[in-house]
């Protein structure tokens, strides 16, 4: 089967900034695909030149078998667009930004207006539909912005950080929404700066940096290979810190590791809360005061250092460890 | 061409007239829907009107025409301008928030998204002249031509407010931001007060004079003056209707052959 996008060694550069370096990936159909990475990894120059919003300087880029520089017209056909910001019109209700998409698409009143109040049911915002988009909240517009994408029923969904600054309840009614697309059987591309998204929603995750991809895999082949849950420890006193860490190796094979600055001992576990408990009782054996512990996915940083040895930039955006531990 | 490409499915997609109505049909309703934008304008334009007419007005000669006469077509017209610096914001600011790409990644003509906001915007302008003619009436303008004259002016508004939408469009598709492009657009001022909108040309300083003759808004009131107010002002400016109309309607020609294509040039950027 012809594969939805195939790109080999594309390259794009803006001034002196290289943003892809030679990138190689392969999507096949039913998958949805995530693009993991830190900002400016790339991944929105590679998400908005299989829109055929950048043209590649070189390499190849196939959407759905079209190149997307000689046919890009036959790319626009097969793809819908959802970006980091809500690129609706505030001043339209819900339901007339879908069926301006739509309408564009070449739908005929009728069917524009089908298929619009087909997105709205889906997505959840018939109740809204007929108010403005200014009064949506953040949530709201970014579900009716991917709504837009949906209204031309594409084959490929591109999602570009669909849940970057959104609270944690919307991210997780968008994951929702974005989950019943992938159960109707659209292929999705999206971007993401979080392990946690990337594992709810992917079924391959691509780990790009500088512009290549520098690690992929199923999730939980990339979680086996470095996403290990990890448990932190913030003593209340200084001086049991070695304590803590002595604790701790025993839960284990990973080797504790202690951040004095902090009064932080951090160490990877196997998956579920089992780690957690034992955790508790080896401190409370060891006679550690604990200010407090938590249990929490790895952060992208974490999962960056054990695929690649190297850390994050420190600028990096670590955000990951939060919503859906 | 190694392997052959699945088809496209069955969508279709919309044809260049069929998009540049639904843009434009958006640019139309984000104006009516957006009060600031319409009470704004209206007010500021009033005002403006209002303390040319009665401030400065009577210390400034108009030859053989009453002032207000004399100012109202100045101030109709470039009215055009001032209403596209919003124009010039507006075309950012859709860049700006990824209106431009939503539309860039369907499958219409490229053509229809700038063609589009310029059918928009120049709808938006039979509101502006609306506004101005109708504040203009109401503080003394008459018409001393004929109705077709006037109409003839109407229209003639028109195809040269489209002509400058384009070097607004330009203007925000050059500046990233909105706020950019509502700096960039403040160079409408130089072209509306070196003008004869406002003052007889002749009241200026010889240096200025020069480029205050020959620029097109000049030639454009100009023009506007000897259809709405017939043999007074042609007596004043010393030419014919004709000689204004056609000389308005090249520049018109000129601005658009020269600035469409900066424009498509800026919406192709990567």
């Amino acid at each position: 089967m012809t594969p939805t996008i195939e790109a080999t060694g594309l390259r794009k550069r803006f001034g002196k900034t290289v943003a892809l370096d030679g990138l190689d990936l392969v999507a096949e159909p039913g998958q949805v695909l995530a693009v993991l990475g830190p900002n400016g990894a790339g991944k929105t120059t590679f998400v908005r030149t299989v829109a055929t919003l950048l043209r590649p300087d070189a390499g190849e880029l196939r959407v759905a078998g079209h190149d997307v520089r000689r046919q890009p017209g036959a790319v626009r056909r097969v793809i819908g667009l959802a970006g980091q910001y809500a690129a609706v019109e505030p001043a339209m209700t819900g339901r007339e930004n879908l069926r301006l998409v739509a309408r564009l698409f070449g739908q005929d009143r009728r069917a524009a207006r089908a298929s619009s109040d087909r997105v709205l049911e889906l997505l959840g915002l018939t109740g809204a539909a007929d108010r403005l988009a200014r009064t949506y909240s953040g949530g709201m517009r970014r579900k009716l912005d991917l709504g837009a994408s949906l209204v031309g029923s594409p084959r490929l969904l591109l999602l570009d950080e669909p849940t970057t600054g959104l609270d944690p309840r919307s991210r997780i009614e968008l994951w929702d929404a974005i989950g019943a697309l992938v159960g109707a059987g659209t292929d999705v591309l999206l971007t993401t700066q979080y392990l946690d998204e990337a594992d709810h929603l992917a079924s391959r995750v691509v780990i790009i940096d500088h512009g290549r991809v520098v690690a992929a895999g199923t999730p939980s082949e990339l979680k086996q290979r470095a996403g290990r849950n990890v448990i932190e420890v913030h003593t209340r006193d200084r001086a049991d810190l070695a304590r803590a860490a002595a604790g701790l190796a025993g839960l284990d094979h990973d080797q504790p590791q202690i951040e004095e600055a902090t009064r932080r001992v951090r160490v990877a576990v196997a998956a579920g809360t089992d780690p957690l408990r034992d955790a508790l009782s080896a401190l409370d054996a060891a006679g550690v005061a604990v200010e407090d512990i938590s249990l929490r996915p790895p952060t992208l940083d974490e999962v960056f250092l054990a695929l690649t040895g190297q850390p994050l930039e420190p600028a990096a955006d670590t955000a990951a460890g939060h919503a859906a531990a | 061409m190694a392997s052959i490409p699945v088809p496209a499915s069955a969508r279709p997609s919309a044809g260049l007239a069929a998009s540049t109505f639904g843009i434009a049909r958006r640019g139309v309703r984000k104006f009516l829907r957006t009060p600031q934008l319409v009470v704004v304008g209206t007010v500021q334009s009033a005002l403006f009107l209002l303390i040319f007419r009665y401030v400065f007005g009577g210390a400034i000669g108009a030859g053989g025409l009453d002032y207000v006469d004399f100012l109202v077509p100045g101030f109709i017209t470039t009215g055009l301008l001032f209403a596209g610096m919003g124009a010039a914001a507006g075309m950012a600011e859709d860049l700006e928030q990824g209106f431009v790409d939503r539309l860039r990644s369907l499958p219409i003509p490229r053509s229809a998204v700038l063609a589009g906001r310029a059918v928009a915007d120049t709808a938006l302008l039979v509101w502006s002249l609306a506004i101005t003619s109708a504040v203009g009436f109401a503080v003394g303008f008459r018409l001393h031509g004929g109705l077709a004259d006037a109409l003839a002016a109407f229209g003639l508004l028109l195809v040269f407010g489209f002509a400058f939408e384009w070097m607004f469009l330009t203007l925000g598709l050059f500046a990233g931001t909105a706020q950019a492009a509502q700096g960039l657009a403040l160079m409408v001022f130089p072209l509306t007060f070196v003008s004869s909108a406002y003052v007889p040309v002749e009241s200026m300083p010889g240096w200025m004079q020069a480029f205050a003759e020959h620029q097109p808004v000049t030639v454009m009131v100009d023009a506007v003056r000897v259809l709405t107010q017939g043999r007074a002002a042609e007596l004043l400016l010393g030419h014919g209707a004709e000689f204004y109309v056609v000389r308005s309607l090249a520049w018109s020609a000129a601005i658009l052959a020269v600035l469409v294509p900066l424009a498509v040039a800026g919406y192709r950027r990567d």
